[in-house]
């Protein structure tokens, strides 16, 4: 019905560009009213940088956006919802101590002289509730004592208040019980048949089948592909997602697996994972594939024992390993952090300091360093790691991105360690520094040293590779020889619901 | 590797120890790094000001004389002291409000002490002894409770005070002259023989000062700290014993407010347990003044001398001239805020510099 009229929401041409990285080129995208819209796309894809371009947190380089048919041009997130823009996202943005009332009407309150007119509130509060289907939300209930659902669904109401016309959700079910889903998809439907145009970002294609009406696909920056999702087969959609052939950028080292060094027993952590378990050998490469928030860095920060472990056993070496970082390095396990500013390295603190820190024994007598010694050394690890650098006692905050997960990797190497955990080591890296790092990986598999390679980049996973595990909501949920996995394969595992083995309904904490 | 680099570049980065281990030998590029880089270039700025102002009054020019360095120097030892452990606090990105107040309770501990009979050197210790429980309490307290050390040492704060007032029954304890005699002189401004120059007081903390910037710089404790300051999640990534470096900081920051008890006494002759109100913000501002960042990670012991003997410039110059005690607080006040905000500045243009 709604077909012929013109799209409530129009992005025409747009790219964006952050430094070396062209995060979109020429991206076109529109949605008519009462559609939802797929969008699609791997990690990186550039999904996430065109829902903050639609919601005022970047601005475009080039190209346009109009919102029934005004041109829009958001300078911030507040001046998106003024033109009818919301965006619902994974985190939920409310005040936790505010009421569903106050919390929906936060920075739309009616007021005279300053004063609350709650009378006036309420009735609009009402009515966004009862429109969702969800009447039966107490106003006055503090958003703290919700459900994630329920709060959810504040976080819906307060755009319906704000007149949003165009709602875009970024993965909006992976912190939600299968129950929740479906009062979500239901409430998503009712907005639908309201004549709202609605963007629905997920990683899981089953849901985008259920749910949306046409989809669009991003890769690299570009759109992949888009159309009508009837008839089409989950396994095009995948395809278009994964993009063509693994490039030759991959470069190899020659390396045989021996015995079992490390045994992960059904480790369970607070939230994630989920009864995970693995065995890596000496001298394998072992790579986690799965989507963002799978429980990948999960896995390997309870394996190090800096998340919290609930049940399971790490063996390493068929010796029991204690669940402290201390513990960890003592059994020659290494850790790269994914997080290279907020936790791998000291941002302030020198080369020197972050690639010794985790083993500064060498240099100490009586807990008196030999600084002369430790520059040294360092100096040797910077030369064959190539990293660029004035001097060991340079800060790492001036480095690059490369030159300081090459430091990260060289604190690991420095201490020895016999297990290497690898969370993202090439993301944010450029081409040239990816490829040393592969090259590095293979040198280390060939030395007798075993490898966990966490990545949300398919390519790089299976070309390094001898294994390959899969995660979802938790659970290691395949492991196969990089040999018996392809893109497509391994994409359709990592989206792939498992209800089976339940655990689904409980509550996710905040 | 042991190719001789070209000429090393300081720069904003730089740290003065860095500095200095690059540069052992006598440039006068390192005299020009410290006095643009750190307070010791404000420092001198604001002697020279008060010297000249000095210099033009009537009766005047008494500023600039070995005299009014030795008063100056007193004043700036009884700050610099706390001072000191407070650097370490924050470089480990703490705080501690309650160092005024362990000050004024390890006088007072001192004090009761040398009343009942105990030779200096045990009163002494019974001094530096309740200063370093006083640390390792505030330690213990933020390790274990993971309450911000804000908030845990605004709490111990008045507990000290509390403690000490019971101690001295709520009156400052005077014990007699002799019972303390060694230490008589300790904070004396003009000691005797005059070959000493300074009082055995400053001394002593100058080899603190240097003490703490070795341990800082050369020592794995140091290094520790600094990580921890950093970045407490990469110090947990690398298996440094947080809690542990945690506690230990805030004990070695007791201790040196115990040793600071000892100079209030010396200089009082009596434990008040109200002598440290108002003293933690002094100290904190020295170390700020002197580059500390209370975000952790950096500050240094020469900026936090600096810092101490910028204040005390200021005391004394204004006594000097006449000006009034509030015009006094005033000008601290707005070096403080100074001092941050082109500390901020830099920083941002260094952001941007990357």
């Amino acid at each position: 019905m709604t077909d012929s009229a013109a799209p409530l929401l129009v992005m025409h041409d747009i790219s964006k560009r952050f430094g070396a990285t062209q995060a979109l080129s020429g991206v076109s995208f529109s949605v008519r009213a009462g559609e939802i819209m797929a969008l699609v796309g791997e990690n990186g894809a550039g999904k996430s940088t065109l829902m903050k371009i639609l919601s005022g947190a970047h601005r475009p380089d080039a190209g346009s956006i109009h919102v029934a048919g005004r041109s829009y041009a958001p300078g911030s997130p507040q001046q998106a919802r003024d033109a009818g823009v919301a965006m619902i996202y994974q985190e939920l943005n409310l005040a936790p101590d505010l009421s569903v009332e106050d919390n929906i009407m936060l920075g739309r309150e009616a007021s005279r002289l300053g004063w609350l007119l709650r009378r006036e509130q309420r009735p609009r509060v009402q009515q966004a509730l009862d429109l969702l289907g969800h009447g039966e939300l107490r106003p006055d209930a503090p958003v703290r004592s919700l459900s994630v659902g329920a709060q959810q669904l504040v976080e819906i109401a307060r755009a319906l208040v704000h007149d949003a016309k165009v709602i875009a959700f970024d993965e909006p079910t992976s912190s939600l019980t299968r129950q929740d889903v479906e009062h979500l998809f239901k409430v998503i439907r009712r907005l639908r048949e309201t004549g709202r145009a609605i963007v629905y970002i997920s990683h899981f294609l089953e849901e985008v089948r259920q749910l949306c009406d046409n989809y669009t696909v991003l890769r690299d920056g570009r759109v992949a592909g888009a159309g009508s999702l009837a008839g089409v087969p989950e396994s095009a959609i995948v395809a278009l997602m994964v993009g063509r052939s693994v490039e030759e950028l991959f470069p190899t080292v020659p390396h045989a697996p021996g015995d079992v060094l490390l045994s992960v027993d059904r480790l369970s952590g607070r939230r994630f994972p989920v009864a995970a378990s693995l065995e890596l050998r000496r001298g394998e490469i072992l790579g986690v594939f799965g989507l963002v928030g799978a429980g990948r860095t999960e896995l390997i920060r309870s394996i190090f024992g800096l998340d919290p472990v609930k049940s399971g056993q790490v063996r390493v070496a068929a010796k029991l390993l204690a669940a402290s970082p201390r513990a960890a390095i003592a059994a020659g396990l290494g850790i790269v952090s994914e997080d290279r500013k907020g936790e791998g390295l000291a941002q302030s603190r020198s080369i020197a300091d972050n690639l010794t820190y985790s083993r500064l024994k060498p240099y100490s007598t009586l807990g008196w360093l030999r600084l002369g010694e430790r520059r040294a050394i360092v100096e040797s690890w910077m030369s064959r790691l190539h990293v660029k650098a004035r001097s060991a006692e340079q800060e790492i905050a001036a480095l690059s991105g490369g030159n300081q997960q090459k430091v990260a990797l060289a604190r690991v190497l420095h201490q020895d360690a016999q297990v290497l955990l690898l969370d993202e080591p090439t993301r944010g890296i450029d081409v040239g520094t990816k490829a040393e790092i592969y090259r590095l990986i293979g040198q280390l598999a060939a030395e007798g040293r075993s490898v966990i390679f966490v990545s949300s980049y398919c390519h790089e996973l299976l070309a390094v590779c001898d294994r390959i595990a899969v995660m979802s909501r938790g659970r290691v949920t395949a492991v196969r020889d990089a040999s018996n996995w392809n893109e497509h394969s391994i994409m359709e595992a990592a989206i792939a619901v498992d209800d089976s083995a339940g655990g689904g309904n409980e509550r996710p904490s905040a | 590797m042991n190719d001789r680099r070209p000429e090393p570049q300081f720069d904003d980065s730089d740290t003065i120890g860095s500095v200095l281990a690059k540069k052992w030998r006598y440039d006068w590029r390192v005299t020009v790094w410290l006095f643009t880089k750190t307070a010791l270039g404000p420092l001198f700025i604001v002697w020279a000001l008060f010297a000249v102002l000095d210099a033009f009054q009537q009766y005047g020019g008494s500023f600039a004389q070995i005299r009014s360095f030795q008063l100056i120097v007193v004043h700036t030892a009884a700050v610099a002291v706390p001072a000191f452990g407070m650097t370490i606090i924050i470089i480990a990105g703490g705080i501690d409000l309650s160092v005024g107040a362990a000050m004024a309770l390890s006088a007072t501990v001192g004090a009761w002490g040398f009343l009942h009979g105990h030779s200096p050197t045990e009163a002494v210790c019974l001094c530096l002894a309740t200063g370093l429980a006083a640390g390792i309490l505030n330690g213990s307290l933020i390790s274990s409770l993971r309450v911000v050390p804000f908030i845990v040492t605004l709490g111990t704060m008045m507990i000290f005070q509390g403690a000490g007032r019971w101690l001295a029954a709520d009156t400052p304890i005077r014990p007699p002259l002799a019972s303390f005699a060694p230490l008589a002189d300790f904070q004396a401004p003009f000691p005797t023989p005059a070959w000493h120059i300074f009082s055995p007081g400053v001394w002593i903390m100058l080899l603190l000062a240097v003490a703490v910037s070795l341990v800082l710089r050369y020592t794995v404790f140091g290094r520790y700290v600094f990580a921890l300051g950093s970045n407490e999640a990469t110090a947990r990534l690398c298996g440094i014993n947080v809690p542990l470096v945690r506690i230990s900081v805030y004990a070695l920051g007791g201790l040196f407010a115990g040793v600071a008890g000892v100079y209030q006494f010396a200089t009082l002759y009596q434990g008040n347990p109200m002598g440290g109100v108002g003293k933690e913000l002094r100290i904190i501002a020295a170390v700020v003044v002197g580059g500390g960042s209370l975000s952790g990670g950096r500050g240094s012991v020469l900026g936090t001398l600096s810092g101490a003997a910028i204040m005390a410039v200021i005391d004394h110059g204004c006594t000097t001239l006449g000006i009034g005690d509030m015009y006094q607080d005033i000008l601290i006040g707005a070096i403080i805020v100074a001092a941050v905000a082109v500390d901020q500045y830099r920083q941002r243009k260094m952001a941007a510099a990357v």
